[in-house]
């Protein structure tokens, strides 16, 4: 079924009368959203213009943190249609991998010079673990099942995500655990808005993260093998392509990624615990399907989207606040998955036979 | 024929058991003369308590199976059901709205504040809600593709909870009692006698009854014409839909009924423990009654049946039961029960790669499991 699936485009046919009206309640169902969210932000704007900027700026440095886990998704489900849902608890990993880098093996528990060379060598050891744990998972559980009717590898995955929660229990224990953090916590002032050094260094560390993974995707032999691969399994395979490796590949990208996010979150926010990957994993894939599953940028933008949203609706005046932000982003999913499936820089698939 | 004499087999097994268990822990268990070795090991292995919880499983395993093994539909917030009716039995069958007072053939005295409906009345209305909510969910999103849908419905069982978790204060409205939950419900109305929550063995028959109500419908349902339908949208929608299957209809009738289910596993839960508590509707219970779908043989009443008794069982009290009795007997601290996220994940991991079928295989459903595999042989196998 799987490889006979293609993805066509909607250009001239506007389709059947039941299309055109389930079209039409997608659209107003959208524009009345979208204008609630205008009003709302509007109010908050004009009563806090301050505070607005100061929690879109907070927002912002989640939905990169976001946007890192996001990636992992969208890369997996692009190339073999699986929601990878032990993909959060990978990241989940990747953090306690850090916190131990870090603070037991390496000692390190101040912001000296000392630190940061720890730092940026936890960077690349976290991104080597979960990428060499991802490629393991796909080797040993997903790849028997890469056939299998779909139920099957999503269960799988379901299993997973339980498997690597007990590693998480068994290694940081059951409460959440305070962990020192090596870098700068300084901060600094634009016209009222406070920006945090720690947010300067996720910039720095994401940023060229997500562009060498657009130059890899885009740019590369691999990359183009990915995106055939994606495309067509068999045909990828009738054209030289092996397409284990590529598949192999394409989890241990997603596997780094996750464990970037996983030690930039454990030094910015100096916790971790082992139920982590659940929750920040729910809401890193409904920024992947928010932009459209299966496309980089708009797990990106969709994560970024997500991120301020967020940070809205916990620290501005008229919000329901954080104890509701879970229920926020989850409705947000259910809305996108309602009204508009295919995300906002997805392509519209149809199932042929 | 074959089929109908075995299942009458195994309902006399069924029958057989709830006999002596019943027995067992009604009068035996109370029995001066039991020697001590014999009440210690039962408490130990299999206290009241577990066969009452692991009855309330099975209740809300079989209205998953409906769902997943039947219909084929991925429902990874299926606690969300069970929330909604623990809350029903919560609200309408203690003194929780105590500003208002209404009687509904309850068990208690007239002047008690709270509305008090009939324990019975209230399974009705707690799996009706359910199946209500289970509509409204289903409705918009059962068009979507299989994992989309599995999404979807893990969202809607983390909001739900959280609602009743906040639900404290919603405008100023307390709905849920929040984190402290809601406690001390209603005795179970029974003819001459009224169930209280310590009452074990006869809360034990109420829980039977109504795990053979649900073996009963799943079983009914799945000969009829609603359950043909839906094998057939499980095996291939499109072939089904081809046939003249109302999609929509047919997966939304599995998502009533599976919620339904989990209405009555809901209420059954919430007179087990006595109250309702927010938190302990969480994500892994979803997963755990999933577990019991799959090790048991998705589609299978018997298998999930089996599947339910077993894992809950070991959740329960095998694990800490077998813990116990291998630390003081090596003299170790290991803390068994939490290997049961261990043990979950791999009984999903392991069925799936190994027997995706199940312990108990349903034989229609074994063939599409192994669609695409190479080296399976697909024939259907002759029947005995």
């Amino acid at each position: 079924m799987g490889k006979l699936k293609a993805t066509i485009e909607a250009k001239k046919f506007t389709g059947t009368r039941g299309q055109v009206r389930r079209k039409r309640i997608e659209t107003s169902g959208a524009l009345i959203i979208a204008a609630l969210m205008i009003l709302w932000l509007g109010i908050n704007l004009i009563k806090a213009p301050t505070q607005f900027a100061q929690v879109t700026v907070l927002g912002l440095r989640n939905g990169l943190l976001y946007a890192l886990i996001a990636l992992g998704y969208t890369l997996v489900y692009g190339i073999i249609e699986l929601i990878n849902f032990a993909h959060g608890d990978l990241f989940m990993l990747g953090a306690l991998f850090s916190s131990y880098f870090i603070t037991i093996w390496f000692h390190q528990e101040n912001s000296n010079p000392a630190g940061w060379v720890t730092f940026v060598a936890a960077l690349f050891a976290a991104m080597l673990f979960c990428g060499t744990i991802n490629v393991l998972i796909e080797r040993l559980a997903y790849r028997k099942l890469r056939r299998a009717p779909k139920l099957a590898p999503l269960i799988t995955a379901v299993g997973m995500s339980f498997l690597l929660q007990f590693v998480g229990i068994k290694w940081n224990g059951s409460t959440p655990r305070q962990w020192p953090t090596v870098i700068p916590h300084g901060e600094f002032v634009i016209a009222g808005v406070i920006v945090s050094h720690v947010t300067l260094i996720l910039i720095l560390v994401a940023a060229p993260l997500l562009g060498s993974l657009t130059f890899v995707v885009n740019k590369t032999k691999q990359g183009k093998a990915m995106r055939a691969t994606a495309q067509d399994q068999d045909a990828a395979r009738l054209m030289g392509i092996d397409v284990n490796k590529t598949i192999s590949f394409t989890f241990a990208l997603g596997g780094a990624l996750a464990g970037a996010a996983g030690l930039l979150y454990q030094q910015s926010i100096g916790t971790t615990n082992y139920n982590l990957g659940f929750q920040l994993g729910l809401i890193a894939f409904t920024s992947a399907v928010l932009g459209g599953i299966g496309n980089l940028n708009g797990a990106v933008l969709g994560a970024l989207l997500i991120g301020i949203v967020q940070g809205l609706n916990d620290g501005l005046p008229i919000a329901l606040g954080q104890k509701w932000s879970q229920s926020v982003v989850f409705t947000i999913l259910i809305l996108i998955l309602v009204l508009k499936p295919a995300g906002l820089l997805g392509k519209v698939t149809t199932e042929k036979v | 024929m074959v089929a109908i004499s075995s299942q009458r087999k195994w309902a006399t097994g069924y029958l057989i058991a709830v006999a002596a268990l019943f027995i067992t822990y009604q009068f035996l268990f109370p029995w001066d003369g039991l020697p001590m070795g014999i009440y210690d090991t039962l408490q130990l292995w299999l206290p009241p308590t577990s066969v009452n919880e692991a009855l309330v499983y099975v209740i809300c395993a079989l209205g998953l199976n409906i769902v997943v093994g039947y219909a084929g539909l991925l429902d990874l917030g299926y606690v969300a059901f069970w929330a909604i009716g623990g809350y029903c039995a919560g609200w309408f069958m203690s003194e929780f709205f105590h500003m208002i007072n209404i009687h509904f053939y309850g068990s208690v005295a007239k002047a008690a504040p709270g509305i008090h409906v009939n324990f019975w009345g209230v399974l009705l209305i707690g799996g009706l809600v359910c199946a209500f909510f289970g509509i409204l969910i289903g409705a918009p999103t059962l068009r979507l593709k299989s994992d989309y849908l599995a999404i979807v419905t893990l969202g809607f069982g983390e909001i739900i909870p959280q609602i009743f978790y906040n639900g404290d204060d919603i405008g100023g409205f307390n709905l849920s009692n929040g984190t402290k939950g809601i406690t001390i419900l209603d005795p179970i109305p029974a003819g001459i006698k009224n169930i209280g929550p310590f009452d074990f063995g006869y809360k034990f028959i109420v829980f039977v009854f109504l795990a053979f109500v649900m073996i009963f419908i799943s079983l009914r349902l799945r000969k009829g014409r609603l359950g043909r339908a839906w094998l057939a949208i499980r095996e291939d929608e499109l072939a089904a839909s081809m046939m003249g299957v109302p999609l929509m209809q047919t997966k939304l009738a599995a998502y009533a009924v599976g919620a339904f289910a989990g209405g009555l596993g809901g209420v059954a839960f919430a007179t087990h423990v006595d109250g309702v508590y927010a938190e302990r509707f969480n994500f892994s219970i979803s997963i755990f009654l999933l577990a019991m779908v799959v090790l048991g043989g998705m589609g299978n009443v018997w298998g999930v049946i089996l599947g339910a008794l077993l894992l809950s069982w070991i959740n329960s009290t095998g694990l800490p039961a077998f813990g116990q009795t291998f630390n003081s007997r090596f003299g170790t601290e290991i803390n068994f029960p939490s290997f049961t996220f261990l043990l979950f994940g791999l009984v999903l991991i392991l069925m799936m790669l190994y027997k995706r079928e199940g312990l108990i295989p349903e034989s229609r459903l074994r063939l599409i499991l192994h669609e695409g595999d190479p080296e399976e042989d697909l024939s259907p196998k002759e029947s005995k």
